[in-house]
């Protein structure tokens, strides 16, 4: 593998300077977000760099459990971020966290432990890309889901409601907008696996074919990621859709809508 | 018994806290039966509310009904054909008689009618109060008849509640007695 040094990178992040420049002439404020985010990318990729060597010399299960919280918390939090409509105290988070938790982590520890059978099952060089690609991809389809749900629920309120009146189960009432909602959800990766290798050739196969693995090998890895991140995606998604249709009716199988608040974003 | 009162007093508020839709304080209680004793999809199949505004969420009409034949449609001024059409060609007057058939359809021993007949005209609306006190008689149905119409309230109800404020301000009992007109 070809190693980069500081030259390089610069030569990179010049052209990109050349960019900002340009975009500067189109709008003085696109040139701003390009460069902040051109900077947040290094800081933050070099931070966690850094983290990832003090893990890979120091492999111990408390350190790994410990970035895996932090990364849950922060997958999370995003969740929420993307939503028009959150539940109100706390449960918007906590429902798609815990989702988030049950379905990535679980495949996670399924394929370190079974699958791949690396010893021990929690080195970081496979756990950690392993997790970071179902969390990334779980939090997406989560986030559409529920926000799918939330934002047809309000706007579907009458239907909802009239089929309460003609004396629906809460269930039956929103079964449609549970099956959209998981639809939505798991149309990314869908979409992802139908064009892998024709359209698009995915991030992580072309990653280990630059760091010189074999084709056949990194497609093998592939694979493997796709059909466990359309697991974890699905089942994370049927989770929070789940929970999420449960809160919108209370124990007298009311629409409370009221425990959604609108945020702009 | 007929309910009236000033916009905003609380009358739809009030039907839907008895349809057991929204939170509310105090109890609700059927024949002896508390509301909360009853599962509530059950306990909204008998006590049906008839919202003013009708919602209708698959294509055909008849998608909407539990089965054929259909109650009340030639009372209505309906044909059977009625089912097979698109309910996005109804207009407001025919989607307003047609929730009530929906409703009439599951039997409720209690209706909850907010504003039946605010979008019809005088034929259908003198069809609508036929079929609704022939449902009365022969279901011996409890009816809560929002209104603003003091005539129709004296042709359809033995008592009359009206609310102002979300507090009751009148409940009078017709006894062959002429009985003062309500607010509207």
């Amino acid at each position: 593998m070809i190693h980069l040094n500081a030259l390089d990178l610069s030569l990179a992040a010049v052209l990109v300077l050349v960019l900002a420049g340009l975009a500067a002439r189109v709008q003085g404020r696109l040139a701003a977000q390009l460069l902040i985010a051109a900077l947040r990318t290094t800081v933050q990729l070099l931070l966690i760099g850094l983290v990832l060597k003090a893990l890979f010399a120091h492999v111990h299960l408390l350190w790994m459990a410990l970035l895996s919280l932090v990364m849950l918390l922060v997958a999370g939090r995003e969740v929420m971020a993307r939503q028009h409509r959150r539940f109100t105290g706390g449960w918007g988070f906590a429902m798609g966290t815990l989702s988030m938790f049950l379905s990535s982590f679980a495949v996670t520890v399924l394929a370190l432990v079974v699958i791949i059978g690396n010893q021990p099952w929690y080195a970081p060089q496979y756990a950690i890309p392993l997790l970071g690609m179902l969390l990334g991809n779980t939090m997406n389809g989560i986030s559409i889901a529920m926000e799918r749900l939330t934002e047809t629920a309000w706007q579907r309120r009458g239907e909802i409601e009239g089929r309460l009146m003609l004396g629906q189960e809460a269930g039956e009432a929103v079964a449609g907008l549970r099956r959209e909602s998981v639809r939505s959800g798991l149309i990314p990766i869908i979409n992802a696996m139908s064009a892998a290798g024709v359209v698009s050739l995915p991030g992580m196969m072309t990653g280990q074919i630059l760091a010189g693995s074999p084709p056949v090998e990194a497609v093998k890895y592939q694979i493997l990621i796709m059909f466990l991140i359309s697991v974890g995606t699905g089942l994370g998604t049927l989770a929070a859709v789940w929970g999420a249709s449960r809160r919108l009716f209370d124990e007298r199988q009311r629409l409370r809508l009221d425990r959604l608040r609108s945020v702009r974003t | 018994m007929c309910l009236s009162g000033p916009s905003g007093a609380g009358k739809t508020r009030l039907l839907r806290a008895v349809a057991d839709l929204d939170p509310h304080q105090g109890a609700v209680y059927l024949d002896g039966t508390a509301c909360v004793a009853l599962p509530p999809a059950r306990w909204r199949r008998r006590v049906g509310l008839l919202p003013a505004e009708s919602h209708w969420w698959e294509d055909r009409v008849g998608a909407h009904f539990p089965g054929t034949p259909v109650a009340g449609l030639e009372e209505l001024g309906f044909g059977v054909e009625v089912l097979d059409w698109p309910v996005s060609r109804l207009s407001s007057g025919e989607r307003q008689r047609l929730a009530l058939l929906r409703l009439l359809a599951l039997e409720p021993a209690v209706l909850l009618l907010d504003e039946p007949t605010a979008n019809l005209d005088p034929a259908n609306v003198q069809r609508m109060e036929a079929l609704l006190a022939d449902y009365r008689q022969r279901r011996q149905a409890a009816l809560l008849w929002v209104t603003h119409d003091a005539a129709q309230a004296a042709r359809m109800a033995r008592r009359r509640l009206v609310l102002a404020n979300g507090a009751l301000q009148q409940d009078a009992v017709r006894t062959g007695e002429p009985v003062p007109a309500a607010r509207s």
